[in-house]
């Protein structure tokens, strides 16, 4: 697929700060209409990512297309057409629903004449029609959090950025939210998504990149991620923890690939183990057994 | 969704971006104007019982002027330099790293110049909206109502450009808010003292009176005075032209130190 058909291209992209390389050589390629999940540790370079690919933070070398246009030159063309749900909250607190949403519909350009209904539309999708005159200091996280999608949902934008859109919410609300862009993805809009969440990536993304010291060190489907790096099934051993480095040893010296989790060993791709296999509980494998694998991190 | 490459022409200081920054600083005003216009009328009027009575009693006129009319027109300048340099410092330092509004506003298809001159440019119009309220509270004070007056919220908005962008590149320098008091004390109480607000800088030392010379606000008194009290001279071109050239200054400056903050 050639630059121009892509959503978001990035070519040998790198961001130090001093000492520290927060991106490294990244490659990183989305197609346009799905979702993409940017999955990886605490510090692995995805909010720097983000934040690069709306030219506030500005590549040391590489080059970044996003819809066609090539940042930092292009950047505000780029800004016009897309919206940005940001990690942390930064609505107006002494705003009104309503008030913020309608400074962005202006700041986007909606022509004067469709504003009011590109208000509404942003607070039917944020389901918050009954508080669109409510100072947004007195919502809940929830409601803040669904007000700063629609406010980068305001102008429909082609193309949207969620950083870690669900850190730190209650279950529930998290749940609201992935309805919300799931739907999204069904109206064409083109979703990237950092996220240090495994389930949420299995859930909501077509294509998950693991990140990890800057650069992709994996990508595909939740389900190809899985087979490549997990397997299809898990044994996890239960035991006292002589028993389990006992275990890990005997793991190691076979080569079988395997992780500690939590009070047990999990053994990977189990299913081509035959008899060797030790005693254990048998489970399909999931992205977080890819995950950990490919990162040597262990997931929140 | 029809953006992507047809996307109509974006220009460089955007009037539609600065409207955008700008409509959010209305919707703010809308809830805070109580209090702004409250302290605007009380300043100048407890200046003019403290100065314009209390010293007026002794200094019965500066040259050919009352002292009353003379503290009235100088306080002009103090009213726009608090309703200016002050916003410019705080609301920049507060909206930035404390409510990342700059950064909301920065994803938005804004950039730093567009924010920086849009927040200028409404601080500056409404300082040099406010400049008048020493003017209206000098009336019943004894102050004569002049044509000339109605220049003042221009001079006050040329003045507010330069310190709103003064306090704009502050905030844009300082590690963090208490280094605001180093130039509240050092820079801008000097400033205001020393502008002819409530002594001719005539008295001063002749040392004084040169530094005087380079104070923006001292030039912003004298064409106050100069169009409220007699009438424009040629002489008050160079204060137009001073305070112009303050103005651009500032404004280039603030937005290259804030760039370089919010765009690493």
């Amino acid at each position: 697929m050639s630059a121009e058909q892509l959503a978001i291209a990035l070519q040998g992209v790198s961001k130090r700060y001093g000492e520290i390389v927060a991106v490294d050589g990244l490659d990183l390629s989305v197609s346009p209409g799905i979702c993409f999940g940017l999955l990886g540790p605490n510090g692995a370079g995805k909010s720097t990512t983000m934040r690069m690919l709306t030219a506030q933070t500005l590549a040391d070398t590489g080059t970044i297309e996003v819809l066609g246009f090539r940042l930092p030159g292009e950047s505000k063309q780029a800004r016009m057409a897309m919206g940005v749900v940001p990690q942390l909250d930064n609505l107006d607190v002494e705003l009104t629903c309503r008030q913020i949403l309608g400074v962005f519909a202006q700041l986007y350009r909606v022509p004067r004449s469709e504003r009011k209904e590109a208000v509404d539309r942003a607070l039917a999708i944020a389901n918050l029609e009954g508080r669109a005159d409510t100072i947004v200091r007195e919502l809940s996280g929830g409601m803040r959090r669904r007000l700063l999608v629609a406010r980068g949902l305001i102008h429909r934008p082609q193309l949207l950025l969620l950083d870690e859109p669900t850190v730190g919410l209650d279950p529930q609300v998290r749940q609201e939210l992935w309805s919300l862009i799931d739907g999204l993805r069904t109206e064409g809009v083109t979703v990237l998504m950092s996220t240090h969440y495994i389930e949420e990536a299995e859930r909501l993304a077509d294509t998950v990149a693991v990140m990890s010291g800057g650069r992709i060190i994996a990508q595909g489907t939740p389900t190809e991620l899985v087979h490549a790096h997990a397997g299809r099934e898990v044994i996890e051993v239960y035991g006292p923890p002589a028993e389990l480095s006992e275990l890990e040893a005997r793991a190691a010296a076979n080569g079988w690939r395997h992780r500690r989790s939590g009070p047990a060993v999990a053994v990977l791709g189990a299913e081509s183990l035959n008899g060797e296999a030790p005693e254990g509980v048998r489970r399909p494998a999931n992205l977080e057994d890819a995950f950990v694998a490919l990162t040597g991190q262990e997931i929140e | 969704m029809s953006a992507g490459r047809t996307a109509r022409r974006i220009h460089r200081l955007d009037p539609a971006a600065l409207a955008g920054v700008m409509t959010r600083d209305v919707v703010l005003f809308r809830r805070y104007w109580k209090a702004t216009t409250f302290s605007s009328i009380v300043q100048p009027t407890i200046y003019l019982l403290a100065f314009g009575l209390g010293f007026g009693s002794l200094v019965h006129s500066v040259g050919h002027v009352r002292y009353v009319p003379y503290v009235a027109t100088g306080v002009v300048a103090t009213a726009v330099l608090f309703s200016s340099a002050f916003p410019g410092m705080f609301n920049t330092f507060i909206r930035w790293q404390f409510q990342r509004t700059y950064d909301a506003l920065l994803a938005a298809p804004v950039d730093v110049e567009e924010l920086v001159t849009a927040e200028i440019l409404w601080i500056s119009l409404r300082a040099g909206v406010y400049g008048l309220a020493p003017l209206l509270v000098g009336i019943p004070f004894g102050l004569h109502p002049a044509p000339g007056m109605l220049l003042v919220p221009l001079i006050g908005f040329v003045t507010g450009f330069g310190f709103a962008a003064f306090g704009v590149l502050i905030a844009a320098v300082a590690k963090t808010i208490d280094n605001f008091n180093y130039v509240t004390s050092a820079v801008l109480t000097p400033m205001f003292l020393v502008a002819g607000t409530f002594f001719p800088i005539s008295q001063l030392p002749h040392g004084l009176r040169t530094i005087a010379q380079f104070n923006p606000l001292y030039h912003c008194v004298a064409l106050v005075r100069d169009v409220s009290l007699s009438h424009f001279v040629a002489g008050d071109l160079l204060h137009t032209g001073v305070l112009i050239v303050f103005a651009v200054i500032m404004w280039r400056l603030a937005v290259w130190r804030l760039q370089a903050r919010l765009i690493d």
